[in-house]
């Protein structure tokens, strides 16, 4: 079980947190004007690095806010955790 | 001095590989090598390299739970699913080679009366497709597998269960061994330790031609490529250009150690989460869904362990005893349809098989099939149609997260 670092509780276990997957996924400036592939590309694809990577965490059992970390996807190594900007 | 036993003979030779094939396969697990294999035999194309970066059959074909049915609630994935398990009924004769597929049924298991009507919903159209399915009452579920506990006291009860008899298990490393003697009796090259570290691509935008594959073992040439690399995949197709929708996720499994047979069917359950079958030594096998985050370690954490555990020992009184013996992950491609990506890509000559997450090994034959296909005839298998990359565009998803008993 990792160990993650919430920004406001401090280290807690995994299992009080959701997973939100990749971070800083903006919402298009004007979805009506993306074709089909562009919409598609902002719905279905996400990055998947094998390697470092930001991603959320939502702490279900604690303060129950969003924020994101720096992980490394083979060591799980945890580097910065930033609150999300909204 | 006492003699040594010699070595058995080798299943298949290892060679040296070629400077350039017909068609380089990427990935040497039981897709990649029924691929190679379907192509040498349905397609006479027999000028095939498969490319393994470890050995064969060591990432999601050494590490599956090995249950096989085909009782998806979609007609393409009944479709595809059952191409697949009618294979399955006669592959070790047309291998050659035994491999333990034992159709000994697969519970699916409903704890709630929305899992009661989506079961029956399943059956329903599991027989529309002309997939074998049945719905069973607790009573009738206890016949089939006494040690299930189906009394109303628990806190997820046993409401009854859908059934696949021709459902079952096989041995998954002689699915593989099976598959790579005969691709390398129909002359196809199995080359291990080999990496792909890129693809060599030409032209731009959609003009791009695949012409060979980049590796630890040099240059590679090939007319066409079939990515087929599991929890990879998406690595691999971004170095040549291309981005797949899918997360690669941890997927744990375990076994008990050895114990008298008591359970000669699979158990599934999505609810409380857990599945379970016996292998023929005696091992109880079992999993459940993946670890919520994106990894590549193949491992996962403990309390997805300890909660399938829960889940088993409340359906399995009997297994409170029994021990863990090992436990071990793999690294599965989920797509957001939970549907397997097959076909064509932007790349002309790059065909890419992926997004089997958590069930794939079921899948092994039927893939080979329709990837071989796709491959030799440069357009999709009819079942693979559905399939395609497209989807992700036009929103014709094949949505099985759910639906069908797709444990993720």
């Amino acid at each position: 079980m990792m160990l993650i670092p919430c920004p406001w509780c401090g280290p807690s276990d995994e299992n009080e947190f959701g997973y939100g997957g990749q971070a800083h996924v903006a919402y298009p400036d004007n979805p009506h004007a993306l074709d089909d592939e562009a919409w598609g590309r902002f719905l279905f694809v996400r990055e998947n690095p094998r390697g470092w990577w930001q991603e959320r965490w939502f702490h279900s059992a604690g303060c129950r806010r969003w924020f994101a970390v720096a992980r490394h996807t083979v060591t799980n190594e945890i580097r910065a955790a930033l609150p999300e900007p909204t | 001095m006492p003699t040594l036993p010699t070595h058995p003979d080798f299943l298949w030779a290892e060679g040296e590989p070629k400077r350039h094939y017909d068609v380089v396969v990427v990935g040497g697990g039981g897709h990649g090598l029924a691929t190679a294999y379907y192509l040498a035999r349905n397609h006479g194309i027999t000028d095939v390299a498969v490319l393994e970066k470890g050995w064969l059959a060591g990432g999601n074909m050494a590490r599956n739970t090995t249950i096989i049915r085909s009782n998806y609630l979609l007609d393409a994935s009944a479709a595809i699913y059952e191409h697949s398990l009618k294979l399955w009924e006669t592959m070790a004769a047309d291998l050659d080679y035994d491999v333990l597929f034992s159709q000994r049924g697969v519970l699916n298991l409903a704890h709630s009366l929305s899992d009661v009507r989506d079961s029956k919903r399943r059956v329903f159209a599991n027989r529309l497709n002309g997939v074998d399915a049945e719905w069973l009452e607790p009573d009738e579920v206890a016949k089939i597998a006494p040690i299930i506990n189906i009394s109303a006291g628990v806190r997820y009860p046993v409401l009854g269960a859908t059934y696949q008899p021709r459902g079952g298990i096989a041995k998954h490393d002689w699915v593989a061994w099976a598959y790579a003697r005969r691709a390398a009796d129909l002359g196809v090259d199995l080359i291990q330790q080999c990496e792909v570290s890129g693809f060599d691509v030409c032209g731009s935008g959609d003009g791009r031609r695949v012409s060979g594959v980049q590796t630890n073992r040099g240059p590679i040439g090939a007319d066409r490529v079939a990515l087929v690399a599991a929890g990879h995949s998406s690595v691999l197709a971004a170095r040549a250009g291309v981005d797949l929708p899918l997360q690669s996720r941890p997927l744990q499994a375990l076994v008990s150690e050895l114990l008298e047979q008591v359970l000669d069917t699979v158990v599934m359950s999505n609810a409380v989460h857990v599945y379970v079958s016996q292998a023929h030594k005696g091992e109880l096998v079992m999993g459940a869904g993946t670890d919520a985050w994106n990894g590549y370690g193949q491992r996962g954490a403990w309390h997805v362990i300890e909660h399938q555990m829960a889940a088993a020992v409340e359906l399995f009184p009997i297994f409170a005893r029994a021990h863990v013996l090992r436990t071990w992950g793999g690294i599965v491609d989920v797509s957001p349809d939970a549907s397997p990506i097959i076909g064509l890509t932007p790349v002309e000559g790059l065909y890419v098989n992926a997004g089997w997450g958590t069930g794939g090994f079921k899948a092994t034959p039927g893939s080979g099939w329709v990837m071989a296909d796709t491959v030799a005839h440069g357009r999709p298998h009819a079942l693979a149609q559905p399939y395609a990359l497209e989807r992700f565009t036009t929103g014709a998803l094949i949505d099985e997260h759910g639906a069908a008993g797709v444990a993720h």
